[in-house]
């Protein structure tokens, strides 16, 4: 223990215990700085974290004794100090099953604050380094010296680069181990400057060092003379992070909630993602367009002048402007874009692969809306930067694909500004974070498509034909009687001079959907599809009455999100498995049981039952006339 | 044209938790804040104050109160419910005052009833659908990977393979009928950080933080203040008078003091830069079940 107290590496900052005044002033104007680490365990990387915490004194007593007793007993390094033991305790945290994506290690320096995020392991790598990589401001890449640069290091450089980073640190380990020759470093930087310009990386720093012996971390190593560079520590402590950028930009401000605590006062309160503000500045309201003047800018410590990016703040306005959450506040003469399309990369988190065509949440800023992705452009392959053709998205894979969302959003595109365009899409019945995406540009399309407004409108459609349009949404197995008592409602609401319109699953897809097949991204395209037909039909005033077998929660919720309120009528045809395999009217039970027959509902793709229908028709207890009468009756009472 | 102004760590901290707050606000259908009235507690309330200014936090406090803490404690919750024009709500769990559970003859069950149950109850009872905590990730190896947005079951059970990544700064706060989140707004704050921003802020915080003579008694290695009349000594024992101070405070039983003459904040960052032993290290809780104590409290349901 002694030996390592005497370490000259551990020692406190005089200034603590002479002038600790004076030491708080200077830690007072401390900038900070986010960062991420990217390498596995060979390159050093627990090894480096763990240096940077020791050497910036960070390491108490009794965890500096349990270190060491652990050093012994499990380290690597003999007798010495073990640092990557300081933070690889994510490695019995797998074998327990947990979940981790990012440990955050913290620790200081005279200059600035410094958060790391460290990202465990191989598996789940890509998800892992997304989400540290979103909120850094810059990327130390590890690269074994005796190894060069690997699938690895282009893997972790593309991803930098894709998250936006613009200050990379090439740091070149292990120099110890190939006798801090000039040569081995020189060879490396210059593939890596190869690489890094074919992907658009222009700029990055590289540092020859060596974690373990402490050379070039904070000091200058005498076994490097040929080195001019700055240290590690030095250059994370100067380097410029983009807040001085951000500001120069026009000012952006996504508004999180209205303060309202009594009549006289309104202030839209929000967290600054670009430019500054002032009091008198002109400002426009996004998507309304509404402009007017920003009058105060309130905080609890006295009103502002100016606030400036990063900060989070209350504006209040000189005029009475609509404005609330999800609104974007910015400078009127510079305004953001609004769409509703858009070309993205996403990059899927999910166990659950992607479903082109399936609704999900999407939160960019403070909106929320809700959103479809197509089928990827392409896929991109992290280890070669290749393009592969793909038609749906797996755990972990990154792609290309236009995005649409039900209503207009307020971006910019991501390499602007991050927070008007990063986003996450979120599943709507799970409620999971499954993606993460990136807003290039929005599609042509959605600034030369506008909406056609029509003089015959719906309610006229409904009146000429004297009734209320409804959507009879048929749900339920294959062989369970959807397509009999949905002809049998047909016939009696045709009885009762009710224009009524019959929507079966296999009829349609004999036509509008003979190019799907049976896959989960196809069933949901199905419906989607199926969906927009119905909603053209009630607005011609008509009751539609649909058969399809509709096996998810999503697809339902998604129709049903289309209609107007209350015309969405969800019935269940709820039938054993057992007793519709019984019957099996088109020996489709069959062929799926003996694999002639792939993704057949109920065998070998699931069937998603409605929680709460409107209508549960329970076939064991009623004939298909019992049923369809109970159906109309609940239509037209 | 633009005058550049940088901001400091603490500025950018500061807009991060304000952010985080304003976010679970707007998203939540009945939000509160878990008050413990620590050092913690106090930069949290006072992000909260910022946050929603002027209004007061749109949310109640909610002590889940052990009848074990420092006197002294409970006179500033008082205060500062007061003074932040929030309702306070205080909940003790019946079960454990109606079997006198305390921290002198049942151990971790003590913590088990009073904190963890006690917690759970007051959740339900009110039915609350999020919950802001003080917790940071550097205090203790197990909190570095927490997320800020916590999810829990309706038994408020934590799955810990089923969190969600958080990117950017957007969170998914949506949550099916019954789950909740635990919300943890000074994540990226360090002890120092809190210290130095109760410096600048004047963040009120209770005086148990200073050093002053206090009696005290040595249990087990611990040094413990006689807080009240309820301490057990032993016969003929007669607490001495030390000048001591609190790095944590908790239930006074269960919390260690430091003899210390730090009685200023300027003494007590120092004194906490001189140290060499970490903060929670005075902290019975963590050594329950060895090291992985925390992990096994959390997956129970304390915070």
């Amino acid at each position: 223990m002694t030996d390592l107290v005497t370490d000259p590496i551990y020692k406190t900052d005089a200034l603590i215990a002479e002038d600790i005044d004076a030491y708080l002033d200077v830690h007072q104007h401390k900038t900070m700085l986010r960062f991420i680490t990217c390498g596995s365990v060979d390159d050093g990387k627990s090894t480096l974290i763990g240096r940077l915490l020791y050497d910036s004194k960070m390491i108490f007593e009794d965890q500096l004794e349990a270190l060491q007793a652990d050093s012994k007993r499990v380290g690597t390094q003999g007798q010495e100090i073990d640092f990557a033991l300081l933070v690889d305790g994510l490695a019995a945290e797998r074998e327990q099953g947990i979940t981790i994506d990012v440990a955050y290690r913290f620790f200081t320096t005279e200059k600035r604050k410094f958060i790391v995020a460290d990202t465990p392991g191989h598996e789940q790598y890509t998800r892992n380094m997304v989400t540290g990589a979103s909120t850094a401001d810059l990327a130390v890449i590890l690269i074994d010296a005796r190894k060069g640069v690997l699938v690895q290091t282009r893997r972790h450089s593309y991803l930098a680069h894709l998250i936006g980073i613009k200050n990379i640190v090439l740091a070149i380990n292990k120099m110890d181990l190939v006798d801090y020759d000039q040569s081995v470093y020189d060879a490396i930087l210059k593939d890596y400057t190869a690489f890094a310009h074919s992907i658009g990386i222009t700029s990055f720093t590289p540092i020859p060092i060596s974690g373990f012996k402490g050379d070039n971390i904070t000091a200058h190593s005498e076994h490097t003379p040929w080195y001019t560079g700055p240290t590690l520590m030095a250059h994370l402590e100067t380097v410029e992070v983009d807040q001085v950028s951000d500001q120069e930009k026009p000012l952006r401000m996504a508004v999180q909630w209205v303060n309202r605590p009594n009549l006289d006062f309104r202030g839209f309160s929000g967290q600054i993602a670009a430019g500054v503000v002032r009091v008198g500045d002109a400002v426009r309201v996004l998507p309304s367009g509404k402009t007017s003047t920003v009058s105060r800018i309130v905080t609890l410590d006295g009103d502002l002048e100016q606030a400036v990016a990063g900060q989070s703040v209350t504006l209040c306005f000189a005029d009475e402007v609509d404005c609330s959450r999800g609104d974007v506040i910015a400078a009127s003469d510079s305004p953001p874009q609004v769409a509703d399309q858009f070309e993205t990369t996403i990059v899927w988190m999910a166990d659950e692969e992607m479903l082109p065509g399936r609704a999900y949440w999407l939160k960019i800023g403070t909106q929320t809306v809700s959103a479809t992705v197509q089928q990827p452009k392409y896929q991109i392959n992290v280890n070669t930067m290749e393009q592969l053709a793909a038609k749906t998205l797996d755990l972990n894979a990154i792609g290309v694909a236009n995005l649409s969302t039900d209503r207009q959003i307020v971006f910019e595109p991501y390499a602007q500004n991050r927070t008007l365009g990063g986003f996450i899409l979120i599943d709507k019945i799970t409620n999971a974070t499954v993606a993460a995406g990136m807003l290039h540009f929005s599609l042509r399309r959605a600034q030369n498509v506008h909406w056609q407004a029509t003089d015959v409108s719906r309610e006229h459609h409904a009146l000429m034909k004297h009734q209320k349009p409804a959507v009879l949404w048929f749900t339920g197995l294959s062989g369970a009687g959807k397509s009999t008592i949905a002809n049998l409602v047909e016939k009696r609401l045709a009885r009762m001079n009710r224009h009524t319109f019959l929507l079966d699953g296999d009829n349609v897809r004999h036509g509008l959907n003979k190019d799907l097949g049976f896959t989960d991204a196809d069933r949901v395209e199905n419906i989607r599809r199926v969906g927009e037909v119905a909603k053209l039909m009630t607005d011609a005033g008509l009751i539609v009455i649909t058969a399809f077998i509709s096996p998810f929660r999503s697809e339902r919720e998604m129709v049903r999100q289309m209609m107007q309120p209350g015309e969405f009528i969800e019935v269940h045809i709820d039938t054993p498995l057992a007793d519709a395999e019984a019957r099996d009217v088109k020996g489709l039970y069959k062929k799926a049981r003996s694999g002639q027959l792939k993704n057949f509902t109920g065998i070998d793709s699931p069937y998603e039952a409605p929680l709460d229908p409107e209508i549960r028709i329970d076939t064991a207890g009623m004939t298909p006339d019992e049923a369809a009468d109970a159906i109309v009756a609940r239509l037209i009472p | 044209m633009v005058n550049a102004q940088t901001l400091t760590h603490l500025e950018r901290l500061e807009a991060e938790s304000i952010h985080i707050l304003r976010e679970v606000v707007a998203e939540a259908d009945k939000p509160v804040m878990l008050y413990s009235v620590g050092k913690d507690s106090a930069v949290m309330l006072h992000l909260a104050r910022k946050a929603f200014y002027p209004s007061p936090p749109p949310f109640p406090l909610l002590h889940v109160d052990t009848t074990w803490k420092f006197q002294e404690m409970y006179k500033l919750r008082d205060r500062m419910a007061a003074e932040s024009g929030m309702e306070l709500l205080v909940y003790r769990n019946q079960e454990a005052m109606d079997r006198g559970i305390n921290p002198f003859d049942h151990g971790a069950l003590h913590t088990d009833m009073w904190k963890t149950e006690g917690l759970k109850q007051a959740l339900n009872l009110y039915g609350f659908d999020a919950a802001f905590g003080g917790a940071r990730r550097d205090e203790e190896k197990s909190r570095a990977k927490e997320r800020i947005f916590s999810f829990r079951t309706a038994s408020h059970g934590w799955d810990p393979k089923n969190q969600r990544p958080e990117l950017w700064n957007l969170y998914n706060a949506r949550k099916a009928k019954g789950e909740s989140i635990r919300v943890f707004p000074i994540s990226n704050w360090t002890e120092l950080d809190i210290w130095q921003y109760i410096h600048l802020n004047d963040v009120p915080i209770v005086p148990l933080y200073f050093a002053a003579k206090r009696p005290t008694v040595e249990r087990d290695g611990m040094l413990l203040m006689v807080d009240d009349d309820r301490f057990p000594l032993a016969p003929g024992e007669v607490p001495v008078e030390r000048s001591i101070r609190f790095r944590t405070l908790g239930c006074y039983p269960l919390t260690g003091a430091v003899e210390s003459e730090a009685a200023t904040l300027p003494q007590v960052i120092q004194e906490m830069l001189l140290t060499t032993t970490s903060e929670r290290q005075g902290r019975a809780i963590d050594k329950d079940a060895g090291g992985a104590g925390m992990e096994k409290k959390k997956q129970e349901g304390y915070f």
